[in-house]
């Protein structure tokens, strides 16, 4: 049977994780920085499932569904937190909500 | 035998009075604090008057009587029992301190009648009493020790007692420091005693000495080492050569506390304690030597400065110095019931003067300085008869109480079994200087002009509860020498053959006879009786009779009859005035070598660079990088979230790399 290697999944979740990696560093807007977590974290979920298929476990996909439960819920509290910091400051720079600090 | 099983009510009594008084008094009317601090003495000695009186029944073989009541610790082979023993010699103290402490205590409800912190004063000296009858029950030298450290304790309190008055606080804390030399000493020969008999019960060590080979040099030495160890403690209790310096200090305590602890009972604690290892010393010939001419020595040297003193506590101070050094003289030269005669006789006539010198400060509303009084004679009689007697006593005038205990230290010095001349000529000069200045005293206080304004200072006889311990005080002066008396007239001394037991027990056995030229010298002219009227005769023109009245006629020469002499012969010996009137300039001498370096060391090394420069220094430096190292740290924590992003991946990536790099090394 001709299958996909496991090596190209790895190397594709890598190269997500690690686009998600720089954006999360480099990109100010607060939007932006968000949707890279949930880059990083799909890019994990796709090593995950692709480790699943290629051990034959289904400890794997269990991790990918509590990911998946995680994210949503990461995504609600952290959306409620930005929409709270647009109307306090009214901006979505990252730059310039660093008052918690020394 | 109810009393004698139950020796620790002795000590109960005044203890629980101090408690009670100590914690319950601060409120109490004065009334109050009375009763319990006077009750508790007067039972103690009533208590003590029975175990005498059960004692004397005891058979002579149970004495002395010890009384193991339990074991205070046990450290290997160390052990320390709470016991207590009485034997002639305790009966003597016993009486002494609790009759003599009984009497001041009632003394001193009318002279502290006007101070404040009443019930304190009382406390201490319930306290005070509890300690030195401690001392003198001790079974063994631990237990004596406590006693020891105890009543140089409540001397401390109570020298300090006005606390407020710096010269009274620097007094105490002098006092504690300078004993504390001696009883350095005194500890290193307990240790050492331990060490060399196993043991630190009385009993057993001298069993243990009289059983040792004598003739063996270095168990001599041991002997030797140990006695001048207890004998430096001996030094700085008893105020002798060269640690006698806090004594005339203490004079800053009030009166009474001056006639109990610094010249009845505390400072002969030294005497007691040379007397009570009689068998280590009398088997030290060095020790003996070195006891007798401290004591000699001192007896003369502070003699002479009481020749000019003018404070009149500084006076009796300095006489009190004098007389402990008579005490020792006597211990030195084998004479230990002599000594201790001395030291019963001193308790009751330099008590009295003690409390009459109070009684005449208290009369003169707080003057001390002799020059300012005169011709007080007819003013306060009860105590000018009381203290004329008293310096009678002291002076050795034959018939009072001093002349016989000091007329037999004298005999002792001059023909005992280890009679020395030197110190018998040095005991001798020191009676005519302390007859000359104890009438120089009464003179300069007692006869003479008045030399105050009688509009200022309302001179008064003190109230009856003052003057009562006097008279009895002076009853005693006179008759409590006469145990000695049918010495004289070739009898037996009573007093001493009432020791005897004590210091003839655990004697050296070689030389025959020295125990009866210790038991008395009854027989020691050689076998020839002299006749009793030719006895009498001989003491009472003895060397130190005719001194003693040499002493008084110069006194009375000098401030009776030529008023003008002393201050011409002053100015004519001017240098060796000087001299005595700064008291050979040895606090001085004392200040420049010793307290002024140790204050420089402590304050310039001891505080400057060890304590601010070590101790501090590594205290704040630590302190100092953390705090550095937390304000470097802290700018970390910037609020921008993507620099903990960064972070967050600096992380991340060299995790990551230390496991690949492990894991390349495990391959």
């Amino acid at each position: 049977m001709n299958v996909v290697p496991i090596s190209y999944y790895l190397v594709l979740s890598a190269i997500l994780f690690g686009l998600g990696v720089l954006a999360f560093v480099f990109k100010r807007n607060i939007i932006t920085i968000f949707m890279s977590i949930e880059l990083m974290l799909n890019a994990v979920n796709l090593a995950f499932v692709a480790f699943a298929r290629a051990h034959n476990q289904l400890d794997g996909l269990v991790f990918v569904f509590f990911v998946i439960v995680v994210a949503a819920a990461e995504s609600a509290v952290g959306l409620a937190i930005i929409i709270t910091i647009v109307q306090n400051r009214q901006t979505l720079n990252v730059e310039q909500v660093d008052l918690l600090k020394f | 035998m109810p009393l004698l099983d139950h020796l620790w009510i002795i000590l109960a009594l005044p203890l629980a009075g101090a408690a009670i008084n100590g914690l319950l008094g601060k409120n109490w009317p004065k009334s109050a604090v009375n009763s319990v601090a006077i009750g508790s003495v007067s039972l103690a000695f009533l208590a003590v008057a029975e175990t005498v009186r059960e004692f004397l029944q005891l058979s002579a073989n149970q004495i002395p009587w010890v009384k193991t009541y339990f074991t205070w610790m046990t450290a290997g082979p160390f052990r320390v029992n709470f016991a207590l023993q009485i034997d002639q010699l305790t009966i003597v103290m016993l009486l002494t301190v609790s009759f003599v402490g009984m009497l001041i205590h009632i003394y001193s409800t009318g002279y502290m009648a006007h101070e404040g912190g009443y019930y304190r004063f009382f406390s201490y000296l319930n306290l005070f009493m509890f300690f030195m009858l401690t001392l003198v029950l001790a079974a063994n030298i631990v237990v004596m020790f406590v006693g020891w450290e105890g009543v140089g304790l409540c001397s401390y309190l109570l020298i300090g007692f006005w606390f407020l008055k710096q010269s009274a606080a620097n007094a105490g804390k002098k006092a504690f420091i300078v004993t504390r030399i001696g009883d350095f000493g005194f500890t290193i020969g307990i240790l050492l005693l331990f060490w060399t008999f196993h043991s630190v019960d009385f009993g057993t060590i001298f069993q243990q000495a009289a059983n040792m080979a004598s003739d063996t040099m270095a168990q001599a030495g041991v002997l030797t080492t140990i006695c001048l160890l207890l004998f430096t403690g001996a030094i700085g209790k008893s105020a002798q050569l060269p640690l006698y310096v806090w004594l005339p200090d203490a004079m800053e305590g009030p009166t009474p506390v001056s006639a109990l602890i610094h010249a009845a009972t505390m400072v002969t604690a030294g005497v007691y304690m040379v007397a009570r290892m009689h068998p280590l010393f009398s088997r030290s010939p060095i020790a003996m030597l070195a006891v007798a001419i401290v004591g000699a020595i001192t007896a003369f040297y502070s003699a002479t400065i009481g020749l000019v003193q003018t404070d009149i506590k500084k006076v009796l101070a300095y006489s009190t110095v004098s007389q402990l050094g008579y005490m020792f003289l006597a211990c030195g030269v084998g004479a230990y019931a002599a000594g201790i005669f001395h030291l019963m006789t001193h308790a009751f006539f330099k008590g009295l003067l003690f409390l009459c010198a109070g009684s005449v400060i208290h009369a003169m509303g707080g003057e001390q300085d002799m020059r300012k009084m005169g011709g007080l004679r007819k003013l306060i009689p009860v105590t000018f008869w009381s203290m004329f007697i008293a310096t009678f006593a002291i002076s050795g005038v034959p018939g009072f109480a001093g002349f016989f205990s000091k007329d037999e230290i004298l005999e002792a010095a001059q023909s005992g079994p280890h009679a020395n001349t030197a110190l018998w000529l040095l005991g001798l000069v020191a009676a005519g200087l302390t007859s000359f200045y104890m009438f120089r005293l009464i003179f300069l206080t007692f006869f003479g002009k008045q030399q105050f304004d009688e509009h200022k200072v309302h001179v008064h006889e003190s109230p009856r509860n003052m003057t009562i311990p006097l008279m009895i005080l002076a009853f005693l002066s006179i008759f409590g020498g006469w145990f000695a008396a049918p010495h004289l007239v070739g009898g037996t001394d009573h007093f001493d053959s009432f020791l005897h037991p004590v210091f003839a027990s655990y004697e050296i056995q070689h030389p025959a006879g020295q125990e009866e030229s210790l038991a008395g010298s009854a027989g020691e002219e050689g076998g020839i009786k002299p006749s009793p009227a030719m006895g009498l005769l001989h003491a009472v023109t003895g060397p130190p009779v005719i001194v003693g009245l040499i002493g008084i006629l110069i006194a009375w020469w000098f401030y009776i009859k030529r008023p003008d002499l002393p201050k011409k012969l002053a100015a004519s010996m001017h240098g060796l005035y000087e001299l005595l009137l700064n008291k050979y300039w040895v606090d001085e001498l004392y200040a420049a070598t010793i307290v002024r370096p140790l204050l420089w060391i402590s304050t310039n090394v001891l505080w400057h660079r060890v304590d601010e420069g070590i101790i501090d220094g590594t205290v704040n430096g630590s302190a100092r990088v953390a705090r550095d190292a937390g304000g470097k740290f802290r700018e970390l924590q910037s609020g921008n979230a993507r620099s903990y992003a960064s972070w967050v991946v600096i992380g991340a990536v060299s995790f990551a790399a230390i496991l690949l790099g492990v894991w390349m090394k495990v391959r």
